[in-house]
């Protein structure tokens, strides 16, 4: 398992490789060379790759492999495992987080291509000794059984209010579709939605 | 997931360049060594399923800066491709002058995929096909030319019942595609040497005895906009599905019309679910132009619109129930209030 909290290596500096980016050559991503100072620099896809990700309000300097995905580095490599991995391929909504003020499946989300953007996980919600205002419908309203859907509900639900998709019960059930509920407490949901919607919108 | 190498391309000469190394191998896109990341909506989850096996990707987000925006102008609108198809679903000129458009990308998958997927991705999107999608069946022309088709025999109540062969019956899975073959969208595509135009129509291939390539696009070439001619008030997406939302159509149909003093002065009727590439039902939508609407002419177009579809054992109801779905879809952009 990588360090999670591994300080930033030599050989690479974003700010550089930026900079030689605009200046018209691709430059791939450099790979960190792994102590061997003999190594290729990045187009070895073996190699893994440094990245900062700012997850819940904190810049996060991970190295990962290119395949890893947002779900994979929060739940693998930052060990926030609020973020639930169901399906893994965008069809079941469990993995739902905010990047900015949208709501995506992190689990078709390449991390690399994460950089430089908020991100939001459940375990980025609530404050002090206090829940969400969603977080506190789902427990009010008894919105889930087994709870594996739960963290990616609300954060779908909380971008469902915002979009402006929560006035009424049809809306609600229809911007909230991608997130499936195998114990089926999709009436408890929408309630939660809907007694949560006021206190989010006014801010 | 296979290794990859991963880049990022900050203006399109750089992400052009990329995608064109893989050019060389002389593969065909969908096979193509490099491919270009945008939503990942597709990409991604083929890749993890080790049907889609590039070494290379290049983010091209990067140029949504420039390549996203949503501009409808008197006389035409213009898509950038890396526009969200959540923004243009949501664009209020959008849903008051192309509903067709707004209504094709608001039906389709789910509010997360719909924040992340391009409309260029869209276009792009590989077919569902269950068969296709699942590399433990080693017959699938589109994935191994030549290897024969599991669906043909196969369990095949998604498939397409227009445009088949008997290399492939792959249904094409999109909804945005169809509103725009029916607007007669025109295409924009930057390459190495700059940017071309095509008609979005020519865009896509049947599978014929090549299955394997899907567009004219070739490695190197990226989709960076599309444009529409006109205003489309009076269009309508209709979309017939095993459930009511986040599913993949059995059959849709995309109808835009023209009508003054009661009278069609144009039609344009494209049809989804049913085929295996964007369908325009082009001598179905003439029997409209010239006449006055009523229920035995909606059948008439409908029966036209499917007079040369070919069902299989499994699909055949979806003859029956497109040409509900059409008639249904004229019904409704006729008495739409505008």
């Amino acid at each position: 398992m990588p360090d999670t909290s591994s300080s930033r290596p030599s050989g690479f500096d974003r700010r550089a490789f930026m900079a030689g980016a605009a200046g018209g050559a691709l430059v791939p991503l450099a790979a960190r060379a792994a102590q061997d100072a003999r190594a290729p620099m990045a187009q070895d896809p073996a190699l893994p790759v440094d990245v900062t990700l700012r997850v819940n309000g904190q810049d996060k300097h991970l190295s990962l492999d290119p395949r890893t995905t947002v779900l994979d580095a929060l739940r693998e490599h930052l060990k926030l495992t609020g973020s639930k991995k169901g399906c893994d391929h965008g069809q079941c909504g469990a993995c739902t987080v905010l990047i900015g003020d949208r709501r995506v499946v992190s689990c078709l989300t390449i991390a690399l291509a994460a950089e430089g953007q908020e991100i939001t996980t459940i375990e980025g919600l609530a404050t002090d000794d206090r829940l969400h205002p969603m977080q506190q419908a789902f427990v009010d309203n008894d919105a889930f059984q087994c709870g594996y859907c739960t963290p990616g509900q609300i954060m779908s639900a909380i971008a469902c209010v915002k979009e402006g998709h929560a006035g009424t019960d049809a809306d609600i059930r229809e911007y909230m579709s991608g997130n499936i509920c195998r114990c089926a407490a999709y009436p408890n949901i929408v309630a939660a939605v809907k007694q949560a919607a006021p206190e989010i919108m006014k801010g | 997931m296979r290794p990859f190498s991963f880049q990022r391309a900050t203006d399109p000469g750089m992400a052009v360049q990329a995608l064109s190394a893989a050019a060389a191998a002389n593969n065909p896109l969908t096979q193509a060594t490099v491919q270009p990341l945008a939503g990942g909506t597709t990409l991604i989850d083929l890749m993890k399923l080790d049907v889609m096996r590039p070494t290379a990707i290049v983010d091209i987000n990067p140029l949504a800066e420039s390549w996203s925006a949503i501009e409808p102008g008197s006389e035409n609108l213009r898509l950038g491709a890396l526009a969200r198809m959540s923004d243009v679903a949501a664009h209020d000129e959008i849903q008051r002058n192309y509903p067709v458009i707004a209504n094709s990308l608001k039906l389709a998958a789910s509010a997360q995929l719909r924040n992340m997927a391009t409309l260029g991705g869209n276009v792009m999107q590989r077919t569902r096909c269950s068969y296709f999608r699942d590399v433990s069946y080693e017959n699938c022309n589109k994935r191994n030319p030549g290897a024969g088709c599991a669906a043909m025999d196969g369990v095949n109540r998604m498939h397409a019942v227009l445009g088949t062969s008997d290399q492939c019956i792959a249904t094409y899975p999109g909804d945005f595609a169809q509103a725009l073959v029916a607007l007669d969208a025109t295409v924009e595509v930057t390459g190495r040497s700059g940017t071309r135009s095509m008609p979005f129509a020519e865009l896509h291939e049947a599978p014929g005895n090549t299955p394997e390539i899907e567009t004219m696009l070739q490695p190197g070439e990226l989709i960076s906009a599309f444009l529409i001619s006109g205003r489309w008030p009076r269009s309508v997406y209709l979309k017939a599905r095993d459930r009511q939302s986040y599913e993949f159509a059995l059959s849709s149909a995309a109808v835009a019309l023209d009508v003054q003093d009661g009278t069609i002065r144009d039609a344009r009727v494209a049809l989804g679910g049913v085929a295996t590439m964007p369908w325009r039902a082009r001598e179905a939508e003439a029997l409209l132009r010239g006449q006055k609407f009523d229920d035995g002419l909606a059948q008439r177009v409908a029966d036209a619109a499917f007079a040369d579809a070919r069902g299989r054992q499994h699909n055949s109801f979806k003859i029956a129930l497109g040409k509900r779905v059409v008639a249904r879809a004229l019904q409704q952009a006729v008495t739409m209030e505008i």
